[in-house]
């Protein structure tokens, strides 16, 4: 409640900052007071129509205060009218960055190349990078608004499709002023550019029962390595990390992240018999096999009578009544989270956790979207030194990246150019099977070094 | 650019630490979950191995907010969730509470202020997109509005968790598809080669980029009305756009002639089969603002045949799956037209290279 209270207070300072204001700063004046008459919006006016929240109406909202705002409103509905959009970006930035503010210019000129819309003729977005998880106070939330409504349009993104809090509306001389504010509470800026690209991390650890590592750790640990390569574009092209705490993958990162990290486990399943039970008596056999069996993909379920359960140490079974359990093959087990997602607490991902890094995900330009690609199969991630191990094995993806990558190229295309054994070799892994979907198909393959490779195998499980 | 005279260095703090921004129950049991369940659409009900509880309450947002929608949304979280949030990545907001006689009143508040709550589970949740005319310096369309009009259609199926599965929608306004893969995806689908402003090009845009942009290799380097431009061959243009961004004078954008397409049955989830690239199933669509009637349209119809056939658990791509694409076609009564058979690189594996056919 105190909260509440104290922000009242400031909007009330506020207010009477504004009327003090005017008779000192002529040009302040009309900011001050209420802005200036809206433009007509007969197309935008139908999306204040609905039951869904309206943006129309926040930004109506705030152009009843700022001239900025009328403006920008007057050219969205130019946009709506004509169907073309009227942004053309610049160079923008703050000092001591080379990204993280996308520029906008308006290309809305009259017959003498001068802005229809004179007051919104700049509006420079600040890409901003969250906590992991995307977790807030209120009080961090007022203090953005505040300084927002101060420096900017007071248009908010929460969130950005790379997972940017996106300060969306500034003149370029603003740009700076409010990034210092922003920057002294303890947030950054995110990418642009050919960068390291702002990430996203799940809610995972905080409140997820399927999280497999400790999500924001990774998330903050790999992140912060990288400034320089975030703040000062100069890969070949953007590079993006996601961290997805279970294959649920709920960042979406093997579409979306040149490394994506997604939690798994080495172990059995683990079951609780009390919630297995409670799980029957709710949904009863005919859910349970349908929902549960029948969508194992590798077929690793088996309901069987308790008796009957294999006693080998790779089988996991829970309990569904006191005749009958779910027997889990975990050898057959691909950790694809279905029945885990369906009889959740029940079933629950081992003890032996870790993660699966995929790299190569990316939508559609320039090759066509491409989905990452198993490079680590499997590794511990608990440790200071395994949590050193990560940031090494990106920071080594980075640089043969940022080395052999063409110019506009991701990885998933690089990695397609040069071939995956060339990427692996180069990066000192070990060829795995648990990267490929099958062996080649095809006998276009020079394999004369076929014997060396096998002794290297050979000697490398000797040493072991 | 004026600068301050004094320039302040930046702080390169990077990403900040979520610790204190964390319900006190969550920073409590962090990493120590047990299980889940969902009480009634739009909560969350998650338990911890200790026995502590919380309830997230889910709400829908325009993403796109105003400092006044901000504040409101503060009110609520320090009037009931000790002061925290969180944003799931589909832009809807969660409010935590460790007491369940809190939720009723924490619904009602949301609702009030007008914001929808929902978005869980096997519901139609908050559609992920980009910036559109808003911001975008290439929009073929714009995003906030597309998902304003389309959330109105779709506002039941938020509140409610009667699909099959979890449905995920994305828009995009251009063909690069920032708003990402889902079950279902509105995308600009241009039809027209780029018109080229040739007395701009030479100042504007670095020739050997934008030609090495084009995916079909259809930009060439040429000299028109004596000045140094480029040219395309339109028999090899497929209209991507791709050289747009990098030469604002090849303008891909028309107000006719970019189109809408649906995608359908992108899954990102490794859940049941591995995760999948959405199919395009329809284009041509209009691009028709401010509330772009035939998209909407279109999308209700896939969105409630799947409702009506879908098994429980079967996302979008799982009940395609199932039934095939000739029944997708006949049960959404959709046309199937040539342009829908993939032609790009790696395209015949996506060819029925069997006798596998539902009649």
């Amino acid at each position: 409640m105190s909260r509440l209270i104290a922000g009242k207070v400031r909007g009330y300072c506020r207010r009477i900052k504004a009327r003090s204001g005017r008779g000192v700063h002529s040009s302040r004046l009309k900011e001050d007071m209420m802005a200036k008459k809206m433009h007509d919006t007969p197309n935008l006016d139908e999306l204040e129509k609905g039951p869904w929240p309206s943006f129309v109406s926040g930004l109506k909202d705030l152009a009843k205060e700022k001239d900025y705002m009328v403006d920008l409103l007057g050219q969205l509905e130019a946009s709506y009218k004509t169907r073309k959009g009227y942004w053309k970006g610049g160079t923008v930035g703050v000092f001591g960055y080379g990204g993280g503010v996308i520029p906008r210019f308006t290309e809305l000129k009259d017959e003498n190349g001068q802005p229809v819309f004179k007051d919104a003729a700049e509006f420079h977005t600040l890409r901003v990078m969250p906590p992991p998880g995307m977790h807030y106070d209120t009080g961090t939330l007022r203090q953005f608004c505040d300084l927002w409504e101060k420096h900017g349009s007071g248009l908010i993104a929460f969130h950005g499709q790379s997972g940017d809090i996106m300060f969306q509306g500034a003149t370029t001389e603003n740009v700076q002023k409010a990034f210092d504010e922003i920057n002294e509470m303890g947030f950054d800026l995110g990418g642009a550019g050919p960068a390291v690209r702002t990430s996203m991390s799940c809610v995972g650890a905080a409140r997820c029962e399927q999280s497999c590592y400790d999500e924001a750790r990774a998330h903050r640990t790999v992140i912060n390595t990288f400034l320089d390569d975030i703040h000062r574009p100069s890969l070949p092209y953007k590079f993006k990390f996601k961290f997805s705490g279970c294959p649920n993958d709920c960042m979406n990162s093997i579409q979306r992240s040149d490394m994506s990290v997604i939690g798994t486990w080495r172990d059995n399943i683990r079951t609780d018999d009390t919630l297995g039970k409670k799980w029957f008596v709710k949904h009863g056999m005919n859910e349970l096999v349908n929902d549960v069996v029948a969508r194992c993909p590798t077929k690793a379920l088996q309901i069987k009578e308790i008796k009957n359960v294999r006693k080998d140490a790779h089988i996991s079974a829970v309990a569904l009544d006191d005749a009958q359990a779910l027997e889990i093959d975990n050898k057959d087990c691909v950790r694809c989270m279905h029945c885990v997602n369906v009889m959740t607490g029940a079933l629950a991902p081992g003890k032996d956790k870790g993660v699966t890094i995929l790299i190569g995900g990316k939508s559609h330009l320039k090759i066509g979207g491409l989905l990452g690609t198993v490079i680590i199969p499997f590794m511990k991630l608990e440790s200071d030194e395994d949590f050193e191990k990560l940031t090494d094995f990106a920071q080594r993806t980075i640089d043969f990246f940022a080395e052999n990558a063409l110019e506009h190229e991701r990885t998933g295309e690089m990695i397609e150019r040069i071939g995956l054994a060339t990427f692996l070799e180069a990066m000192e892994i070990d060829v795995d099977p648990a990267m490929v979907n099958s062996p080649r198909m095809n006998p276009y393959v020079r394999t004369d070094g076929w014997d060396d490779e096998v002794a290297k195998i050979k000697a490398k499980k000797q040493a072991a | 650019m004026n600068a301050p005279a004094q320039m302040r260095r930046p702080k390169e703090t990077g990403v900040p630490d979520n610790k204190k921004y964390l319900h006190p129950t969550l920073a409590k049991n962090y990493g120590n979950w047990r299980y889940h369940d969902r009480p009634r659409p739009g909560v969350l009900h998650h338990v911890a191995h200790g026995g502590d509880e919380v309830w997230s309450v889910r709400a829908g947002t325009q993403r796109q907010m105003d400092v006044y929608t901000i504040r409101k949304l503060c009110d609520i979280a320090d009037q009931f969730a000790e002061g925290r949030v969180r944003f799931t990545i589909r832009s809807n907001i969660e409010f935590i509470v460790a007491d369940e006689k809190k939720v009723a009143p924490l619904i009602a508040a949301l609702e009030e202020a007008g914001f929808p709550v929902g978005g869980t589970g096997n519901s139609v949740t908050m559609i992920a997109h980009t910036q559109g005319w808003l911001h975008c310096d290439i929009p073929g369309t714009d995003a906030s509005g597309v998902v304003k009009a389309l959330m109105d259609e779709l506002y039941d199926e938020f509140k409610r968790e009667e699909m099959p599965n979890r449905v995920h929608l994305s828009t995009s306004c251009c063909e690069i598809n920032c708003g990402g893969q889902a079950d279902l995806a509105i995308i600009v689908q241009h039809t027209k080669p780029p018109v080229i402003n040739h007395e701009l090009v030479a100042n504007v845009c670095e020739r050997p980029t934008v030609v090495a942009r084009c995916p079909v290799a259809a930009i060439r380097p040429a000299m028109v009305n004596g000045k140094p431009s480029l040219e395309i061959d339109e028999s090899k243009c497929m209209c991507c756009g791709a050289c747009y961004p990098p030469c604002p004078p090849m303008q891909i954008n028309d107000p006719e002639y970019s189109k809408l397409a649906i995608w359908v049955g992108g899954k990102n989830s490794n859940a049941r089969g591995k995760p999948t690239f959405m199919k395009m199933v329809a284009s041509g669509l209009p691009n028709n603002a401010p509330r772009w009637p035939e998209v909407a349209e279109v999308v209700k119809r896939i969105l409630m045949v799947y409702k009506e056939d879908g098994r429980p658990w079967e996302r979008m791509a799982d009940w395609i799956d199932r039934i095939g694409w000739p029944r997708f076609f006949e049960k959404t009564g959709l046309p199937f037209t040539k342009y829908l058979i993939d032609d790009w690189t790696g395209s015949r594996a996506n060819l029925n290279a069997s006798t596998h056919i539902r009649f």
